[in-house]
């Protein structure tokens, strides 16, 4: 079942190569058959879904893979894995529909995405770190095309900036996988076998170190401060489509990677650093929303938010490390917070990519100055992107509201001090109004005249995003009910 | 004692059968009209794949000593010879296309093998006299191979190959006689005993001076000067062949000679400066080269730093000889498959000049991304494969700074590799002056570029089946 939903775009990704007679309209349906086909996947296995019992993980399978070094071909999930895998699908299928209208080498384009889609999902239900590791890289070389191919402005540059850091970031990470395996007995690269052993435990020094390793890797990717200075530009010069998937999909990797890998495998070295964590993911977002207070540029702002976001999951994990017996019930809900925001997160900043998009098709830029009173020549923009505007700002009714609540409530019962990070909302709430002011209230002037409503495909890709989010925000309990019992096994895992 | 000092000259058919061929195709040669050369590459391409199959054969079979225990056909010996004989027979591919019809071709094919003798003469040597012999079998055909062009270029490339050999080739002389003098033998099964009694500086000393001459073979730090050079004054299939072929021999030389001396000096930290040392070079030199088989010469200066990298553990991890192994064999399928991009498009001598490579040759373009990404190290590719297990070798072996030390390298040489690789999917036309023409490969060197690239992606995938027979 995993196997078909990881590998069933690439499989149609390398159908689509060999058939270079096919039409740029063939190929784009195509794409959004596929899509379709690994989301209704994903739907069927989240049905037959249930919760396995602690420290396991649900349509387990494994093969021998590199049997000398104990690397596996091992795929699971749990509830902290399916909730992302429905959310990639998700992404996934909405880029392939916004992507319709396109004309720039759509085959190409569509046997890209379809294995970006493959890797994403592979990294999510990955549960050997070899296995992870692959995905993980090579999910940077798609995106890495995914950039300076279809990229704008400076896409050559920023799309470089993104693969060496992000590589950077990989490398390190590897290295603490290495450590990891090396202070395994037996050796081993399982992540369940792992998490049962935690391997470094009693060695402050080294866990330490193989801790850092991981979490500078970790970091990169998320992107937390003092890492961050890839994002802006790579979202910047990325195609609308790429965005989506870099700020929806990619960046949860990092976020997952914390709560899937380093908290379970090295529960006391977290909880020896669980302070510096929470302070970085403090400053994250503080330091995000600030910046993002500062840009003109509407697609960096919400570039920035991203910062501010992440901060959030950073925040909130750390929290989980601060272990008292009086708490474990409210880090269990910080847990809970991070996963369902990693999910809020990717539909609405998904969302705000694809419609920042619109703005650059329409009338060539992003500058939010350009424009004002837009509400009346489109007013579905309008309204589309007021929603996306108070999910990310964490108005009640929307998803994000759910996942920084949670967040909050259990991040300060644990440590009262995270109320610093309160700050972030309000600053997010004041940005977003003013972007919405900036660019749809007042006279109709500059860039504004004679634009364009937002398309059928457009709203088909951007629509179901936020009903998603909306849908999460009023019933979040099916969700929150797959979520909660794999927080309570990472809270109980990282208190070992 | 009786059964080790045997002949056994049955052990050593495929190098008999290498060296024969490469007579039987320098005298076919020079019957045959200049017309017909193309019957002494069948010749050699047969030689190259009957050894390949006979050591096979023998890699199935148990670890035996031949020649008076000079020479040892074990895993190592076998997969060296196996991994040998097929790059140089890819090697054979893309000469089809440069150096077919030209004149001395029958005696560049004689020279290949000639040379691939000594790689594996140096790979099976557990005596340090064979391995001064592998050493000159396969030095001085090289020196051939690499002026047999005749350009400026070329000559300067084998003049310098040639001085730095003869250097490096005294230096290990040098050492194997300081050696044989503190231990009145040559055999690597007496050395580890009687090398622990004799004085360490003088050992010290001549086991520098030894792996000093096989640095010179691999082309890592410090014996590394001529591999740039040649690697761009050569011609195309000649430089394929020199930054692969000897480099395998080399190294399973200098990881026996490792691992068999005793425990009494910091031998893996003087291996591990070396490695980081060739590794470090090499990227930093590789950073602003813009002929494609320049920037390669340099990027195989690296990748001896990463195959030095088992050679410190040598004896350490279990982990050391099948990563070494692994390592050997993903580097030349995929280093091969980079120099055949090259040998497709023989004028085009510009990272610039590829401009556009990726959508009008989408297949070859993908190739090159695969060789040049693989590498770097990325995953599914085989080389990722050998720097994950050589790293976690190292680690095992108690270097887990050296770990550390190769990806730091990985991430630079990722910058120049990607260098190359965004003309590929560049926007625009290459500069005017870069461009000699229509993006029309060579066919022999297309289709090796893609059955290597390929290759490099299954075995990657496959690493599991192919690591359980390098670690018999």
């Amino acid at each position: 079942m995993l196997s078909l939903i990881v590998f069933l775009p690439l499989a149609a990704a390398l159908a689509l190569l060999a058939l270079p007679r096919l039409g740029d309209t063939a190929a784009r349906w195509a794409w959004v058959a596929v899509a379709a086909a690994d989301l209704a996947l994903v739907i069927a296995a989240w049905l037959r879904y249930e919760t396995p019992t602690a420290g396991r993980l649900a349509f387990e399978e494994q093969a021998e893979w590199i049997p000398g070094v104990n690397s596996s071909y091992h795929l699971g999930v749990d509830g902290l894995s399916l909730p992302l895998i429905a959310m990639t699908a998700v992404i996934f299928l909405a880029c392939a529909i916004f992507a319709l209208r396109e004309t720039d080498r759509a085959r190409l384009q569509a046997a890209l995405f379809l294995f970006l889609q493959s890797m994403s999902m592979g990294l999510f239900v990955a549960a050997d770190l070899i296995l992870f590791f692959v995905f993980f890289d090579l999910s940077i070389v798609g995106m890495y095309f995914v950039i300076a191919g279809w990229g704008h402005g400076n896409a050559a540059r920023s799309a470089m900036k993104f693969f060496l850091y992000t590589f950077l970031g990989s490398l390190a990470l590897l290295v603490g996988f290495i450590g990891l395996y090396i202070a395994a007995d037996p050796h081993t690269f399982d992540m369940v076998e792992l998490a049962e052993q935690t391997p470094l435990a009693g060695s402050s020094l080294a866990g330490g170190l193989v801790l850092a390793a991981i979490l500078i890797g970790l970091a990169v990717k998320t992107p937390t401060v003092p890492f961050h200075t890839w994002l802006p530009p790579a979202h910047t010069d990325a195609p609308a489509i790429g965005s989506a998937v870099l700020a929806g999909v990619l960046l949860k990797m990092g976020t997952y990677g914390f709560v899937r890998i380093a908290m379970p495998m090295l529960p006391e070295a977290w909880r020896d650093w669980a302070w510096v964590i929470i302070v970085v993911g403090i400053v994250s977002v503080v330091y995000g929303a600030l910046v993002a207070l500062a840009q003109t540029n509407f697609k960096r702002m919400v570039a920035y938010t991203s910062v501010n976001h992440m901060g959030y999951i950073v925040l909130a994990v750390g929290a989980a490390g601060l272990v008292a017996d009086d708490t474990t019930q409210a880090r269990s809900v910080a847990v809970t917070g991070a996963v369902t925001q990693m999910v809020s997160h990717g539909l609405i900043t998904g969302a705000l990519f694809l419609l920042a998009s619109v703005l650059q098709d329409r009338a060539a830029t992003y500058d939010m100055d350009s424009y004002g009173g837009l509400a009346g020549p489109a007013p579905r923009f309008a309204a589309f992107f007021a929603v996306g505007a108070f999910a990310s700002l964490g108005l009640p009714g929307l998803s994000g509201f759910i996942a920084e609540f949670q967040i909050f409530t259990g991040s300060i019962a644990a440590a009262p001090v995270t109320a610093i990070a309160l700050v972030g909302i309000l600053l997010t709430a004041a940005l977003f109004l003013r972007a919405l002011q900036r660019i749809f209230t007042g006279e109709t002037r500059g860039r504004s005249v004679g634009f364009t409503d937002l398309r059928a495909a457009e709203v088909w890709s951007v629509g179901p995003l936020l009903v998603l989010s909306l849908l999460i925000g009023v019933f979040p309990r099916p969700l929150l009910a797959v979520i909660e019992p794999a927080a309570e096994v990472a809270v109980e895992l990282v208190g070992r | 004692m009786g059964s080790d000092m045997a002949m056994r000259p049955l052990l050593l058919l495929p190098e008999i059968v290498l060296f024969l061929g490469g007579l039987a195709v320098l005298v076919s040669g020079s019957f045959l009209p200049r017309t017909r050369q193309g019957v002494t590459r069948v010749i050699a391409a047969a030689a190259l794949v009957a050894a390949a199959i006979l050591a096979a054969v023998d890699l199935a079979g148990p670890a035996q000593p031949a020649m008076e225990g000079t020479f040892t056909v074990d895993t190592a010996t076998g997969v060296a010879r196996i991994v040998a004989a097929l790059g140089t027979l890819i090697v054979l591919a893309l000469a089809s296309d440069e150096i077919a019809g030209s004149p001395r071709e029958s005696e560049t094919y004689a020279l290949f093998l000639f040379s691939t003798t000594g790689t594996l003469v140096l790979a099976g040597a557990d005596d340090l006299l064979v391995v001064v012999v592998g050493f000159l079998l396969a030095s001085i055909p090289l020196y051939g191979l690499i002026g047999i062009a005749r350009t400026p270029r070329g000559a300067e490339a084998a003049m310098k190959t040639y001085l730095l050999g003869a250097l490096f080739g005294i230096l290990l002389l040098l050492g194997v006689t300081l050696l044989y003098g503190v231990s009145a033998t040559t055999s690597y099964a007496d050395l580890t005993d009687r090398l622990a009694e004799a004085p360490q500086g003088v050992v010290a000393a001549s086991v520098v001076a030894v792996l000093g001459g096989l640095m010179f073979k691999a082309g890592g730090v410090p014996g590394h000067f001529w591999v740039p050079d040649a690697a761009e004054g050569a011609g195309g299939a000649v430089a394929a062949f020199l930054t692969t072929v000897p480099k395998i021999g080399a190294m399973v030389a200098a990881y026996r000679l490792i691992a068999m001396l005793p425990d009494t000096l910091a031998w893996p930290l003087l291996v591990a400066v070396l490695a980081v040392a060739s590794m470090t070079l090499g990227n930093f030199a590789a950073y602003w080269q813009s002929d494609p088989r320049r920037l390669l010469g340099w990027s195989t200066v690296s990748q001896v730093g990463y195959l030095l990298v088992p050679v410190a553990v040598a004896g350490r991890s279990d982990l050391a000889l099948p990563a070494l192994l692994l390592y050997l064999a993903g580097y030349t399928v995929t280093n091969l498959a980079a120099f055949a991009v090259t040998t497709a498009f023989p004028d085009r001598r510009d990272l610039d000049s590829y401009r556009g490579m990726g959508r009008a040759r989408p297949w070859l373009g993908a190739s090159l991304v695969v060789a040049l990404l693989g590498l770097v190290g990325t995953p599914p590719t085989v080389v990722f494969a050998g720097k994950l297990t050589t790293t976690a070798a190292a680690w095992d072996g108690g270097l887990a700074w050296l770990a550390v030390l190769v990806f730091v390298n990985t991430v630079v040489s990722l910058f120049y590799y990607l260098r190359w690789i965004a003309p590929i999917y560049g926007r625009g036309e290459p500069h005017a002056g870069t461009v000699p023409g229509a993006l029309v490969p060579r066919v022999w060197s297309a289709t090796t570029a893609m059955v290597t690239s390929a290759l490099s992606l299954a075995l990657g995938i496959g690493a599991g089946a192919l690591w359980s027979v390098l670690s018999v």
